[in-house]
């Protein structure tokens, strides 16, 4: 079995097709194997620099199956998922296109699916997403054209019978691998398990929650959906994320929406002396207890500008318990390339009597 | 899921007025609903039967000159019981009887993950969730169930219409062919 999940020699090439698999991607792969899966949240540069993007996702190699592009998180406008997604795909990662319904209309989205799915997406992540008003430009208009279900519903009849929601066919139809996203932290609490059982009915078939702080609670929640025998139908993600200080914590708690932290944790970040590392030893420790819970098939590590703790979160964690998940590696004929390249370069050096960078510098006006 | 803040400080800002221009800021009369859910829901069995039973009269009239009369008697009953948006697709059965328009996202298939631990509403922190309302509402009702269906996004083309004169009319063609199919 290739167990690094890439097509020899061209790691941007879709993967081969798999009886029982809606996507060519690597992360359906990896969860279907039933290894335990970790994906990561990228924090989309305000830039049109695709190096921007390719940095950001550098730090995560070899530590995840899957990378999240956030949709104007927070309302705050950043690069497009779309965009980040079709510059990841090229360098062969695993990107998940976060789609949030606050900013598109239906016509807009599903075009955009078929897009990304043109471009070597192969996950994607429907969220309804944050109201305009917790972001950077509140006086946008709100869409909210579809809601995060009826967005599920559609990508999977475009997906499955192949055919637009006015009904009009599709010629290829988008292989995608569908999630969604669960927050057990929020009221209705008594609702929240049977509304994953509507989302999977809609389509989902992986699920990442909110930021989990509150393990006891995840579990209650846990078990009812194993009352229900959710988590056979549906892969489920737990949500993970280091707290960069106690300040940090509460700022989170009254202004993110959704995120539901205890007292007990910012009593244990303000009783630490590094509170930062504390932080990041929360977030393992909550791993710990998580991984064990039955039904959980992965974890979600968002840690928002300290990207730089997930390699170490997950090394420490030990969730990955030996594998090790792709990395972009030299081709054999790379080595050739860079070789000839540099006797190119030191030719053009010789005849110019300098090196080629300090003859580049020269021209510049002094 | 992650976000970052902005502060913004503007001049004047009017108070309760969201994004969707809504400035009301007492919801007793939609709280009022939600807690007699399966009183209205008896009451609503009732109002559709007294309309299919009155369907030669819509058709002796024709449903659209109806359309126009019985919209605007729809619109003022469930403007005052349910701060009704008249998307024309009334899912209040199916919704614990709390409108899904009313939330600022127009979700219809439950509440979003930004519900606050009071049960309040992300967007606008006064007003308690409208999918936390439909939740207890459902609860209550003999069809609540019906709120673990998945709904279909509205169709913005048949907002300001009739709700009560289309389902009645869906009914009606439903009997026929049922009695068509019969003996």
């Amino acid at each position: 079995m290739n167990t690094r999940d890439q097509v020899p020699g061209d790691p941007a090439a879709p993967l081969p097709e798999l009886p029982g698999h809606s996507s060519r991607g690597r992360l359906e792969r990896v969860l279907r194997r039933g290894e335990f899966a970790v994906t990561a949240e990228l924090n989309p540069p305000d830039s049109a620099d695709p190096q921007e993007v390719y940095d950001r996702a550098e730090i995560f190699e070899g530590w995840v199956d899957g990378i999240n592009a956030t949709d104007g998180s927070g309302a705050n406008c950043h690069m497009s998922s779309v965009g980040i997604c079709a510059l990841l795909t090229r360098m062969g990662y695993a990107p998940i296109m976060q789609i949030a319904c606050r900013d598109r209309n239906r016509i807009a989205i599903q075009g955009d699916v078929l897009g990304a799915a043109a471009m070597g997406v192969a996950n994607m992540l429907c969220l309804t997403g944050d109201g305009v008003q917790a972001g950077d430009q509140p006086g946008a208009k709100p869409v909210f054209d579809f809601d995060c279900m009826s967005l599920l519903e559609t990508i999977r009849t475009m997906r499955d019978e192949h055919r637009l929601l006015s009904d009009r066919k599709l010629s290829t139809p988008p292989a995608v691998f569908l999630g969604a996203a669960i927050n057990p932290f929020a009221p209705p609490y008594d609702f929240r398990p049977l509304r994953l059982a509507k989302k999977i009915a809609a389509g989902a078939q992986f699920v990442q929650s909110q930021y989990c702080y509150d393990v006891p609670m995840l579990r209650q929640y846990m078990e009812r959906v194993r009352d229900l025998g959710l988590h056979e139908q549906c892969f489920i993600l737990v949500g993970v994320g280091p707290l960069a200080s106690p300040k940090a914590a509460r700022w989170i708690r009254s202004n993110v929406p959704g995120v539901h932290i205890p007292d007990s944790v910012i009593a244990r970040l303000e009783g630490a002396e590094d509170p930062k590392r504390e932080g990041k030893q929360l977030c393992i420790d909550i791993i710990g207890q998580v991984q064990d819970i039955e039904g959980v098939a992965g974890i979600h590590v968002m840690a928002y500008r300290q990207e730089e703790l997930v390699a170490d979160i997950v090394h420490e964690s030990g969730v990955l318990r030996g594998r090790k998940p792709w990395k972009k590696e030299p081709r054999p004929d790379d080595a050739i390339v860079v070789e000839r390249l540099e006797d190119i370069l030191t030719e053009a050096g010789e005849s110019a009597g300098t090196s080629p960078r300090t003859s580049k510098g020269s021209k510049e006006p002094a | 899921m992650s976000s970052a803040a902005t502060d913004s400080n503007s001049a004047y800002k009017p108070a309760d007025v969201s994004p969707q221009r809504r400035s009301r800021s007492r919801y007793t009369l939609r709280l009022w609903a939600v807690r007699h859910a399966r009183f209205l829901e008896r009451v609503y069995g009732r109002l559709a039967d007294v309309f299919l039973k009155l369907h030669p009269l819509w058709q002796a009239v024709g449903y659209r000159r109806a359309e126009r009369p019985v919209k605007a008697v729809e619109k003022v009953v469930k403007g005052f019981l349910f701060d009704c948006r008249m998307c024309g697709q009334c899912i209040l059965s199916s919704t614990g009887m709390s409108c899904p328009m009313n939330c600022p996202k127009q979700l219809r298939n439950g509440p979003c993950g930004g519900v606050r631990a009071n049960g309040n509403c992300e967007v606008e922190p006064d007003m308690p969730c409208v999918w936390v309302q439909a939740w207890q509402g459902s609860r209550q009702m003999v069809g609540g169930d019906a709120i673990n269906v998945v709904q279909k996004p509205v169709d913005q083309s048949l907002r300001e219409t009739s709700a009560w004169l289309r389902v009645t009319a869906q009914a009606a063609a439903e009997r026929a062919a049922m009695t068509d199919r019969g003996p």
